[in-house]
């Protein structure tokens, strides 16, 4: 056995989710003393927390260094990701206060359980160990499961929150079985020191314990990042939780699980890429397919998103497959774009919606054009990005995650890809059929827009327009995460 | 240690007796109960092999496995709470409003 040391401990790595935890910490307990009706003031407090966190981030770009004994690090990788977490958070704190304050739930609790989010997935973006992973992981999703059924009023939002809860937690005990296997197999938890047993010689793709744990676990990520077969709890979830929390949900966490995944496949298992291309190549096909084929048919606006988040998931999963420096660099691009576009339309659907979460259809957005031209415009925006077309972030995404495919010789796989987008174009544009070429049914209504809402929307407008006109300069920082890896 | 192998096989059979457990129950107190039992086949996993490679990782990662399987669990039952103020239930066949 080992002699225990005490490692050299370097906290500049975890600065941002130290400086995270305690405001949290910090609003939990301001929150007792703030009346209830100002409860706004902890959202702008944890909006400007997350920006500080964001500039921490930011002055540790281009670092490498690892700390804790090696179980986590910083470099590009872990703070490209980072700066996904805290763009969906600081986004989705800006559209919960008004939804919030509709639904009468404004409870303070609320922003300290997203910055608690954010730490979680920030140390499964940073982990290099099994055990900071499996940690980082279970913060955010205890934090979620509880933000998905935040609406303790709401029927809906309590299934979600059920819903959510029992499939997650079933899904980390595979999580779970699988890291004990690779324990198991390998005899530790570090994924360098995986990295190099599973290198020798002595442990060909052939070792089963190694490979069952390796499948184990994918599935547990796979359940996280909502990719078919693995899905089915995605809809109801999204359906059901306060929807700018929904909105938080579909960017930040399927991100942090694409960072948890990419980190262990990459780092520690790259000479079974062989056996884990294949698996993921089927993974890819079905999510993309099963996603946009049921969205065609949903009426609910919520439950077309979270049945495109599905297919957008499978588009990354493409990238996921081919391993390389284009298709890593891809989904690191589109998981930051992909933030903007769908958070800034669950902004929209947050202003159009009523109390209690009615007026929720696509039908609803009829006549939104004439009514509401700039927001509508916006809206068409995110739609047009989401649907991958120029010249829009969400093509320029598309476009890195195909090509990393074909670089990689699977032709057929963007072929698929490809031919799903266009299929996923039909339910965007229904949306803005309905905006601009149908006449409201009833009159509307006087909509309020508060200013952080507004803020909200001009950002992801500018997030889900900049970087499709001017693709350099965000890919560039992409590539650079992509390629410590 | 020689007899590793009976220390997986029993762990093996707990996990999928919670797994079973999981897709048949309906209750959504019985069902968390069986996610319990997975933990904890997981949990005698890694005791089974930290013994056998004689290494401390796995120890200390049950050790987290159970921190983190209480938190679940306080967060869990007050979700069950919250849902059985609004229904009257905790069957997960009356989890049903949003379908497809």
């Amino acid at each position: 056995m080992d002699i225990i040391t005490i490692p050299a401990v370097n906290l500049t790595p975890i600065l941002p989710e130290i400086f995270l935890s305690v405001l949290a910490m910090a609003l939990l307990l301001i929150n007792v003393f703030v009346p209830s009706g100002q409860k706004s003031y902890l959202g702008y407090i944890s909006f400007f927390g997350v920006v500080a966190a964001a500039v921490l981030v930011g002055a540790g770009w281009g670092g490498h260094i690892e700390s804790f004994n090696g179980s986590v690090v910083l470099d590009n990788f872990a703070s490209f990701f980072k700066i996904i977490f805290l763009v969906s958070a600081g986004l989705a704190i800006l559209i919960s206060d008004q939804y919030m304050e509709r639904e009468g739930c404004n409870q303070g609790e609320l922003y300290p359980l997203i910055l608690f989010t954010v730490v979680g997935m920030m140390l499964m973006a940073a982990g290099t160990d099994l055990m900071t992973i499996f940690l980082g992981l279970e913060v955010m999703s205890v934090s979620l499961y509880v933000l998905a059924g935040f609406n303790r009023a709401n029927l809906k939002s309590n299934e979600a929150g059920l819903k959510y809860f029992l499939l997650g937690a079933f899904s980390t005990g595979f999580l779970l079985y699988g890291m004990a296997l690779i324990y198991g197999a390998t005899g530790t938890t570090r994924i360098a020191k995986i990295a190099a047993v599973v290198g020798q010689a002595g442990l060909p793709s052939g070792n089963i314990m190694l490979l069952a744990g390796m499948l184990l676990m994918l599935t547990g990520f796979a359940f996280k990042i909502a990719a078919a077969p693995f899905h089915m709890w995605t809809p109801d979830v999204y359906e059901g939780a306060p929807t700018p929390m929904t909105a938080f949900m579909s960017a930040g966490p399927k991100a942090a699980g694409f960072a948890a995944a990419l980190r262990i496949l990459l780092v520690a298992f790259p000479t079974m890429q062989a056996d884990w291309s294949q698996l993921l190549w089927i993974l890819a096909v079905l999510t993309m397919t099963v996603g946009n084929i049921t969205a065609l048919r949903q009426d609910n606006i919520k439950r077309m998103l979270a049945y495109s988040s599905i297919a957008h998931a499978g588009y990354a999963l493409v990238g996921f497959a081919a391993g390389n420096a284009t298709g890593t660099a891809g989904i690191l691009f589109y998981m930051l774009s992909y933030a903007f576009m769908n958070i800034g339309a669950f902004a929209i659907i947050v202003l159009v919606a009523k109390k209690g979460e009615t007026n929720g259809n696509v039908a609803d957005f009829a006549g939104f054009g004439f009514k509401h031209p700039v927001l509508a415009v916006a809206m068409s925006v995110f739609l047009f990005s989401l649907a991958g077309m120029p010249p829009t972030a969400g093509f320029i995404g598309k476009f890195y995650l195909f090509s990393g495919a074909i670089q990689k010789g699977y032709i057929w796989l963007a072929v698929i890809g490809v031919l799903n987008s266009a299929a996923s174009v039909y339910y965007y544009l229904r949306v803005m059929v309905y905006m601009y070429m149908k006449e409201p049914t009833e009159e509307f209504d006087w909509m309020q827009v508060t200013a952080p809402v507004a803020l909200c929307v001009a950002i992801s407008v500018l997030g889900s327009l900049v970087p499709g006109i001017v693709p350099s300069l965000l890919l560039q920082f992409a590539q650079q995460a992509a390629r410590l890896i | 240690m020689e007899n590793l192998n009976s220390y997986l096989i029993v762990s093996a059979i707990l996990f999928s007796i919670g797994t079973i457990g999981v897709l048949t129950r309906k209750n959504a107190i019985v069902i968390f109960m069986c996610i319990e039992l997975m933990l904890n086949a997981v949990n005698l996993t890694f005791i089974a092999f930290s013994r056998h490679l004689g290494n401390l990782d796995g120890q200390v990662f049950v050790f987290f496995v159970m921190t983190v399987a209480a938190a679940e669990a306080a967060v869990g039952l007050a979700l069950m709470i919250a849902f059985f103020n609004n229904k009257e239930s905790i069957d997960v066949e009356d989890v049903n409003i949003m379908k497809w």
